[in-house]
């Protein structure tokens, strides 16, 4: 299915749950934060939480600023 | 009076360091992160992006070993609806409900939408949120941010990154004036003497990046600011005598000769 991760869009298995998703990009959870379809999914949801055709996901992180 | 009575009370929580840092414009997590030990601080904003698997090391990495809390921002966000997503996706990376609203009228300037921002604004407070609004200096705007449950407002001295200082003491006394929550000079200082104008003109803290962050020498300037937020705030305890048009004698006025 086609899913598009940070701007980027590519092919991922059916039924990749964000917790996979995340792992393409950082081993880390911490100081990490999903969005998909602009609703935050929790840390505690990210592996029951299946990813659908043309979902967008966005993993965000801190970073310098402000 | 004991100077370690003269707490900041921010969002319930105490800071003896009036001076917030923000993170940005460093040129390495190293000059930063001596920066920010020079500073004092104990309240450090970041910023919200995507996660990029390239870089290496973490800003938060640096907080951490400091023991200073983390303030994410909102920046970069043009509407209410971004900026409530991106305190969300902060509230869940970094687990604090703080978060500094940030909503940009446009990028050449970098001006706070005052619509955009209440609107964030009241709906970051009924989820939960701590929120300090960055604002205009606006007084009526900042009365109407309180009354819609904000913890602080931060007006601008002037534009993010400009270094221009003050350019409205006058409204940013009216905002110090009526507001019952704390009021934090964010944006526009560009040196010492504009920290400690901030504090004398009864601000309660200051909040600044670029001015240190981009100085020839960070860690001397973030030394020079946090002396300079003290000197302010000291002033503005002990009182400065009034302006006048004409000299007033310091020595008697007696004759020295009889």
């Amino acid at each position: 299915m086609k899913v598009t991760i940070n701007g980027a869009a590519g092919e991922l298995p059916d039924g990749t749950t964000v917790a996979e998703a995340v792992r393409t990009l950082t081993a880390l959870t911490s100081g990490v934060a999903v969005a998909v379809n602009d609703v935050v999914v929790s840390k505690g949801a990210w592996k029951s939480t299946s990813l659908a055709e043309n979902d967008r996901v966005e993993v965000l992180t801190a970073v310098q600023g402000g | 009076m004991n100077e370690a009575d003269d707490v900041l009370v921010l969002g319930g929580e105490k800071f003896t360091s009036r001076l917030i840092m923000g993170t940005g414009g460093a040129p390495s997590l190293d000059v930063l992160d001596r920066a920010l030990e020079a500073s004092g601080t104990e309240l450090t904003t970041v910023a919200m992006r995507r996660l990029d698997p390239a870089v290496q090391g973490s800003v938060l990495d640096v907080l951490r070993r400091r023991n200073i809390r983390v303030l994410p921002n909102t920046a970069g966000c043009f509407t209410a609806g971004e900026a409530v997503l991106t305190a969300r996706l902060a509230r869940e990376a970094l687990e604090t409900n703080w978060v500094k609203l940030e909503v940009i009228a446009d990028e050449r300037t970098l001006l706070p939408d005052p619509i955009e921002t209440f609107d964030a604004a009241e709906r970051l407070v009924a989820d939960g949120f701590v929120v300090l609004p960055y604002i205009g200096d606006d007084p009526a705007l900042a009365r109407r941010l309180e009354q819609a449950g904000c913890a602080a407002v931060m007006p601008l001295g002037a534009p993010i990154g400009s270094g221009l200082g003050i350019r409205n003491p006058h409204s940013i006394e009216l905002i110090v004036e009526a507001a019952s929550v704390p009021v934090i000079l964010d944006a526009g200082v560009g040196t010492a003497s504009d920290a400690a104008l901030a504090m004398e003109l009864g601000c309660d803290a200051v909040l600044l990046a670029t001015a240190v962050t981009r100085a020839q020498r960070p860690e001397l300037m973030a030394a020079a600011m946090r002396s300079a937020v003290e000197a302010g705030r000291m002033a503005k305890l002990a009182g400065r005598i009034p302006r006048r048009r004409y000299a007033e004698a310091s020595s008697p006025s007696l004759p020295r000769f009889a």
